[in-house]
């Protein structure tokens, strides 16, 4: 077939990187579920941790609420309106906080300039989990480990604070268990996604266009974590629709994450993805690359004289 | 140029033939044929190339393709589809991607062969059109072409439908829809392809005898008849020294022109199996089955389909419904009206501008696109055209891509599919119309030189050199308009081609065509005729 043992080996190597971006992405999941066991609300345990403690965190969650999401959402999360009575922000009672999770890790919130869609990008520094932390200098490290630490933190005591503000909890985030991607169904994933998420989203991730200016994210690339795409079925933002547990079990959404997961780390067999979004960028390819090339070939040959024959 | 005799290591067989058929003076005469060279014919090449290749490659896939829509359920090297049910089509593709040796290779070649296939001849013919080379007497292979074309998009259409994934059932969906949308046999049609209700268990086979059989078939002899004629009546060449309407001027088929179009196939089976190589095409195992309960964004089918889903995509929602029959025009009209301009016109363009112009005379030397502005307009009106409903075939990409509104792209396209092939038009005959006029000076006042002169008065000139032959062979090659006919002949009867309606429009298309012509013509200088007795080289007509 197309590959030799010396692009085998180099295959491997190559793809050692993605990889070890994924143990990354791991180790931090598994760090934050560590965290999320200490303060969920959920968890039993936060009734054994030290009452005082616990009221420095909710104190925290407050007071970063009020910096970073109060001018929206108004002082009690109860929303805002503006002088006509349109909604400048929904209230955050009972969003639960898989929803807060979602919206701050992904960087959506708080908000900046509204548009027609609320885009995706790096959290501020206070909720950034996603920092480098693999310095070689050890007091860097540290810095950075413990900067992560805090915003994971500070992440936590943030959702704890917004739900703390409602009696109904809102759906919570999940356990680093139910987000597994090793542990799903990938051919039962593959179906699923294809019934309930390619219409927006395309088969492979990729994303598109939604009416309205808006569009379904791409999902392929490897900073969208397998709990955010949990997060995003759990609450459906903006235009997403909810999956809740009656159209999507947990087990289903555990399926998806698999084959999201694998279906962007598989490496393309026949070459270059081409951005994996169909015939179009293939078209584009035969005529730019196709054509492009055999057109330069032929003015090549044609512009080749024959000696013998040149003679008259 | 009989005088010259072929090397020993072709005269040797040919004599054997000779010998027993008494056929040398054919051959003779055939590696003889003096082919023209200008890069631009060799694009009709790529498409010959290109069909053989496609013949080879789906040789190889048949041998393990299952035509079939037989459920079963996959366990094979793709583990992540593992135990999903799925139509042995779909299985058998993957079992050709995945477990057969070089099969992945093998279908990517044949895929990225069908798309420089169907974009070399619509290049090619482009090439023919802007040129002028479907004149009297090239009409009739004019017309195979455009018959090729549309049997490969049938062809391409149903070899992309074969594997039954997702992607091509979605098309396969579509094409039921609009076969279901013409009024009256809609439906009987329909279910006369699908067997039944939609997709039925027959459509993969019928469509397998339809793809590796007939159609091929088809286009084989098509492609002989063209070859043939073309071969008849010999290429067309582009104005250059010694070309004239009488001979041709170039190299012999032998053994100039086969070494560069042997050469030129090797050039075109390399791009294949560097494409094929390096650049994925149709992941169908990303895809995943067809299954009618699921669609995906970016649904898009190959290139030369694009223009068909553009006219769909923008096409308003309009339905009309009468004596209890919906007739669908939000299907019926993209699909029919746009091709349908492009192709009829194609067709027929040939026929109407003999009759505007009233040019009946045979013609061996292609126009510059430039010389024939009314044409070349049009031309580019049609490009216009068929590219903005290409592009619309792709809006949701282009939205997302480029992050506009998709509601505002489809008005975009919406409007400039009225507009834009007009401003094309417009644009295009100003830009010939300039050409022309630079061509008329060049010829009247020679080019420059960039030497500057200084007169004793102290003025500057730049000084005009006259062209070199080469370039006055190609700007003289325009013909100046000729007068229109008089409309009422020696004895004041008004000549019969301009009576009546008909011939009012005629005479009235034929001044749109030549007014404002601008004649290139030698003034000062006579004809300084040259090449007396000297034959050019390499003469056949
Ligand atoms: C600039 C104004 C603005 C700021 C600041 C802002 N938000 Fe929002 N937020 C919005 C708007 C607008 C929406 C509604 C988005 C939509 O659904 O279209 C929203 C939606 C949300 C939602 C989803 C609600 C739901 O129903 O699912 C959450 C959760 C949220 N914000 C949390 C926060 C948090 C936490 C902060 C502070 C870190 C914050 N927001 C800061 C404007 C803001
Ligand atoms: C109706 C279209 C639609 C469907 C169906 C849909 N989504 Fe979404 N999805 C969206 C939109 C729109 C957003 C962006 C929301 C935002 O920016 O707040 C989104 C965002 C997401 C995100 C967050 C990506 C990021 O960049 O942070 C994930 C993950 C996601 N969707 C997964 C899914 C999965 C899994 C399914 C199927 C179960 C699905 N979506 C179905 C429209 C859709
Ligand atoms: C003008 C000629 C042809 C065109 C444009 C064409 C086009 C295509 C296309 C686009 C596909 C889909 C390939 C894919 O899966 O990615 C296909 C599949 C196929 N073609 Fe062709 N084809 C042509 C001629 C032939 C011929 C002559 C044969 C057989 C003798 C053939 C046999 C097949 C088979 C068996 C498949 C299905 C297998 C597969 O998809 O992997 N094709 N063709």
């Amino acid at each position: 077939m197309t590959r030799t043992g010396i692009s085998v080996k180099r295959f491997t190597a190559w793809r050692r990187r993605p990889w070890a971006g994924y143990a990354v992405v791991l180790a931090a999941l598994a760090a934050i579920g560590v965290i999320y066991a200490g303060f969920s609300p959920r968890a039993d345990r936060a009734e054994a941790a030290n009452a005082t403690q616990a009221a420095a965190d909710l104190k925290n969650g407050q007071q970063l609420f009020n910096k970073n999401c109060a001018s929206c959402h108004g002082l009690n999360a109860e929303g805002t309106k503006d002088a006509k009575g349109h909604a400048i922000a929904p209230s955050l009672l009972g969003v639960g906080a898989a929803a807060v999770d979602f919206q701050v890790s992904t960087g959506r919130m708080p908000a900046m300039n509204p548009g027609a869609q609320i885009p995706r990008k790096r959290p501020i520094t206070d909720f950034d989990t996603t920092i480098k932390t693999d310095y070689e200098d050890p007091a860097k490290r540290r810095a950075a480990e413990e900067q992560k630490a805090r915003a994971e933190k500070n992440l936590a005591d943030l959702r704890n604070y917004i739900t703390s503000l409602s009696a109904q909890p809102g759906p919570g985030v999940p356990a680093g268990s139910e987000v597994d991607p090793s542990k799903g169904n990938v051919a039962l994933g593959g179906k699923l996604f294809r019934t309930n998420c390619a219409q927006c989203h395309n088969f492979t991730g990729q994303g598109g266009a939604l009416t309205g200016g808006k569009y379904a994210p791409e999902l392929a690339k490897s900073d969208v974590t397998p709990t955010q795409i949990y997060e995003a079925m759990l609450t459906g933002p903006q235009a997403m629709p909810v999956f809740n547990d009656t159209t999507l079990t947990p087990q289903d959404k555990q399926a998806i994450i698999a084959y999201l997961v694998q279906t962007r780390e598989e490496p393309n067999p026949g070459g270059s993805g081409l951005g994996r979004i169909g015939p179009v960028t293939e078209g584009l390819a035969g005529w730019l690359v196709g054509i492009g090339l055999l057109v330069l070939a032929a003015m090549w040959i044609t512009a080749k004289k024959p000696k013998k024959l040149k003679k008259s | 140029m009989s005088e010259a005799t072929a090397p020993k290591a072709v005269e040797g067989p040919l004599n054997f033939l000779d010998d027993r058929l008494g056929s040398t003076g054919f051959l003779n005469r055939n590696l003889k044929k003096v082919f023209p060279d200008h890069w631009s014919f060799m694009l009709g090449e790529i498409a010959l190339y290109s069909f053989i290749i496609l013949l080879l490659t789906g040789t190889f896939l048949t041998l393990w393709f299952k035509p079939s829509m037989m459920e079963v359920v996959y366990d094979g090297s793709y583990t992540k589809l593992n135990g999903v049910k799925m139509s042995e089509a779909y299985a058998s593709t993957l079992h050709i991607t995945f477990d057969v040796r070089g099969g992945l290779l093998m279908r990517q070649i044949h895929h990225w062969a069908a798309i420089l296939f169907m974009a070399s001849i619509l290049a090619h013919m482009l090439r023919v059109f802007f040129t002028g080379a479907y004149r009297k007497p090239r009409e009739l292979n004019w017309l195979i072409g455009i018959t090729m074309f549309v049997l490969g998009m049938l062809e391409g259409l149903f070899g992309y439908s074969l594997p039954d994934d997702l992607l091509s059932g979605t098309g396969l969906r579509i094409t039921q829809g609009v076969l279901e949308s013409i009024p009256v046999v809609g439906t009987y049609g329909y279910m006369f392809l699908f067997g039944g209700e939609f997709p039925g268990q027959d459509i993969v086979p019928r469509l397998f005898t339809l793809h590796i059989l007939l159609i091929p078939g088809l286009i084989l002899g098509l492609v002989t008849a063209h070859m043939m004629i073309m071969w008849h009546q010999k290429h067309t060449a582009m104005p250059v020294k010694n070309q004239t309407e009488e001979q041709v001027y170039g190299y012999p088929f032998y053994p100039v022109f086969m070494a560069k179009t042997g050469a030129y196939f090797l050039f075109t089976f390399g791009v294949l199996a560097l494409l094929g190589t390096f650049a994925q095409i149709n992941p169908i195992w990303l895809f995943g089955p067809y299954d009618p309960g699921a669609i995906s964004a970016g649904s898009q089918p190959d290139w030369y389909m694009g223009v068909l889903e553009g006219a769909l995509r923008i096409m308003p929602n309009w339905e009309i419904t009468a004596w209890g029959h919906t007739l669908s025009l939000n299907v019926l009209i993209p699909a029919l009206v746009p091709l349908g301009i492009i192709f009829t016109g194609a067709a027929l363009w040939p026929f109407i501008e003999a009759w505007v112009t009233g040019d009946k005379r045979p013609h061996h030397v292609n126009d510059r696109p430039r010389n024939a502005p009314v044409r070349t307009g049009v031309g580019m009106a049609a490009v216009t055209f068929y590219g903005l409903l290409w592009v619309a075939g792709a809006n949701d990409v282009v939205a997302d891509k480029f992050h506009v509104s998709l509601y505002a792209t489809t008005w975009f396209f919406r409007v400039t599919f009225f507009v834009g092939p007009v401003i094309a038009y417009i644009i295009t005959k100003r830009v010939c119309l300039g050409l022309q006029r630079k061509d008329a000076e060049t010829v009247a006042h020679g080019v420059e030189s960039g030497t500057i002169l200084m007169s004793p008065d102290g003025k500057f000139s730049e000084r005009h050199e006259p062209m070199r032959d080469e370039q006055r062979a190609v700007l003289l090659s325009k013909e100046n308009a000729r007068p229109e006919a008089p409309a009422v002949d020696a004895n004041g009867i008004p000549a019969p081609s301009t009576k009546g309606p008909v011939g009012h429009l005629r005479s009235r298309l034929q001044r749109a065509w030549t007014f404002d012509d601008i004649p290139v013509e030698e003034h000062e200088h006579g004809h300084d005729e040259v090449e007396g007795g000297r034959k050019p080289e390499q003469i056949e007509h």
